[in-house]
């Protein structure tokens, strides 16, 4: 390799490895000069009073409150239908499971987190068509049935990221339990999950994020445009993602228009908190190690 | 538990072929992969939105690839130290930005441009989609490249720095041809991302039925077209088809995840490991 191939080389890797920063920024900046404006306890509240828009006396129209509860209440219970099988899941693969077991078992998980998204909203749109065959009721797209479409998605996730966390415990560490009489269950439990628990936390934010952000699984299940406050699980509800993609292809005036902007930044803002906390979680871990 | 949630993926893989029967059976099965979509007169090819979401995915992966492979170079090689670890920082913090985000911006920023300079017409077409989906699967492949490249082991990387290697010639005598089976891997999982993806190419990518003559024009994707017939009559033949779409892409994702696995123990022969493709789902 000559010097002048090799000159070229490094600076086409510093003009395209440089692209993604410029983009990022791009993106930031767009979204702040256009959005920026819209920023304000309006942007979510409208023209209702703070205090009567969040004690439910007053519908709340021209703001993003009934879509952040709708998002709000959704990942909630995401979370909570996934938590369990996920970490479950993760302990079983990471410590009971044969070698044998782990390969088909680590198999399945990687094609459920390979999905489309979408794919996954379908299959939580075809049980509401089965169970309306055979029982013509009154089971439609709605907040629970998303809830549950998301927990499919991220339990994957929550099963790998315990799953690796409890794999990287040093076999000192692992061994101190058993060695003081300590049965598996409990080294699990007291030594194993505790020493790992920054890793698990990091690991649920993330899925929280991958959770807030997806839209194709419930523009399928239940996600509308206006559907106000939400009352109940069973009844379909607006979410922060849906109305971004809303609004794109039919804001009716320069007002919502700016609302879709606003949303975009809340949204980017979100995901970028979760992820920063997720972040200095693994840090604290991170020192914790070479101390 | 687990094997709970196998069932469930043979319940969602019966789910769609139960719906998307009435297409499947004898007789219907091959005009399925016919490029005519005309639901007035009873044809119901999904060729256009298959050769849509390949087009897109490979135009995105071709765009994709000379950033990703630079940027991972940049964080491995060339940058200074303090730089590689805020790029590789940004780099985690992209793969955690929203989609709908990229494809919102795109369609007041990207689409403008396009329409004015490069595609005439809407804007929306398969080039628009393919660009910032491009952008959307680069953190992916880029994490990929750079874990690669870190498991290539020390002593190989010290014998050649004291030889006196450029950053270039460590690249291309001793990274790439030790880590190409972690790189193939990220390649595929980009695929497997750009594929799946839904929104990008639904707001961008215009969703005509037609089968595009150029990548100017407008397209529809599998995933998109799922996402558009939903709203459509719950009885008709038309509607049966997101089923069949839904089947294709998870047999594509089973077939990408299985050529993972074979990728995994090709690569386990020689001296590198291949991280399991779940490891890159909570970067």
């Amino acid at each position: 390799m000559n010097r002048i191939t090799e000159r070229g080389l490094v600076l086409f890797c510093w003009i395209f490895g440089l692209l993604p920063l410029l983009i990022l920024s791009t993106v930031i900046v767009y979204l702040l000069i256009r959005g920026g404006s819209a920023l304000g306890l309006e942007l979510i509240f409208g023209k209702v009073p703070v205090l009567e828009a969040l004690l439910g006396h007053r519908q709340v129209f021209d703001g993003l409150l009934p879509a952040l509860a709708g998002t709000g209440l959704l990942v909630i219970l995401a979370l909570l239908l996934a938590i369990v099988p996920g970490i479950c899941g993760g302990i079983y693969l990471a410590e009971y499971s044969s070698p044998g077991e782990r390969r088909m078992l680590g198999l399945l998980f990687d094609i459920i987190a390979g999905l489309p998204s979408i794919v996954i909203g379908l299959a939580g749109f075809a049980v509401t068509i089965l169970i309306h065959r055979l029982y013509p009721g009154r089971f439609g797209p709605c907040l629970l049935l998303s809830a549950m479409a998301l927990a499919f998605l991220i339990v994957p996730y929550l099963v790998r990221s315990t799953e690796a966390s409890l794999r990287a415990i040093p076999p000192g560490l692992r061994l101190t339990g058993p060695a003081l009489g300590a049965s598996k269950l409990q080294n699990i439990v007291f030594v194993l999950l505790p020493a790992r628990l920054n890793d698990l936390i990091g690991g649920i934010i993330l899925a929280i994020g991958r959770a807030a952000e997806d839209t194709a699984v419930i523009m399928l299940t239940g996600a509308v445009a206006s559907a106000g406050m939400v009352r109940s699980v069973l009844e379909q509800y607006e979410a922060l993602p849906f109305y971004i993609y809303y609004i794109s292809s039919q804001y009716s005036d320069a007002a919502e228009l700016q609302r879709g902007f606003g949303a975009a930044i809340l949204l980017f803002t979100l995901c970028g908190l979760l992820f920063l906390l997720a972040f200095l979680l693994e840090q604290g871990i991170s020192r914790r190690l070479k101390r | 538990m687990a094997m709970g949630s196998g069932l469930l993926l043979i319940a969602i893989l019966l789910m769609m072929t139960i719906l998307g029967w009435p297409l499947l059976e004898s007789g219907r099965f091959l005009a399925l992969f016919s490029t005519d979509w005309n639901p007035q007169g009873q044809s119901y090819g999904i060729l256009p939105m298959v050769m849509g979401s390949l087009r897109i995915t490979l135009l995105a992966l071709l765009f994709s690839l000379p950033m990703s492979i630079s940027a991972a170079c940049l964080v491995e090689l060339l940058a200074p130290r303090p730089l590689r670890r805020l790029l590789l920082i940004t780099i985690r913090f992209m793969a955690g930005i929203p989609t709908v985000v990229y494809g919102f911006v795109a369609v007041f920023l990207l689409v403008p441009l396009m329409r004015e300079y490069i595609v005439k017409g809407s804007g929306f077409s398969i080039l628009t989609a393919s660009l910032v989906l491009a952008v959307l699967i680069a953190p992916t492949m880029i994490i990929f490249f750079v874990n690669g490249m870190q498991s290539v082991p020390r002593s190989y990387c010290a014998a050649v720095d004291s030889l006196g290697a450029r950053p270039m010639q460590k690249l291309v005598y001793l990274l790439l041809p030790q880590a190409y089976p972690t790189f193939l891997v990220g390649i595929v999982l980009g695929l497997g991302r750009a594929m799946g993806d839904t929104l990008i190419s639904l707001m961008l990518a215009g969703n005509s039925v037609a089968m595009p003559d150029s990548i100017a024009e407008s397209g529809r994707t599998l995933t998109g077209h799922i996402a558009l017939v939903i709203a459509a009559d719950f009885s008709s033949m038309e509607f049966t088809t997101i089923f069949v779409c839904g089947l294709t892409l998870s047999l594509f994702t089973i077939f990408l995840v299985l050529s993972i696995r074979l990728l995994g123990h090709f690569g386990a022969d020689r001296v590198i490991k291949v991280e399991a493709p779940g490891k890159l789902a909570h970067e």
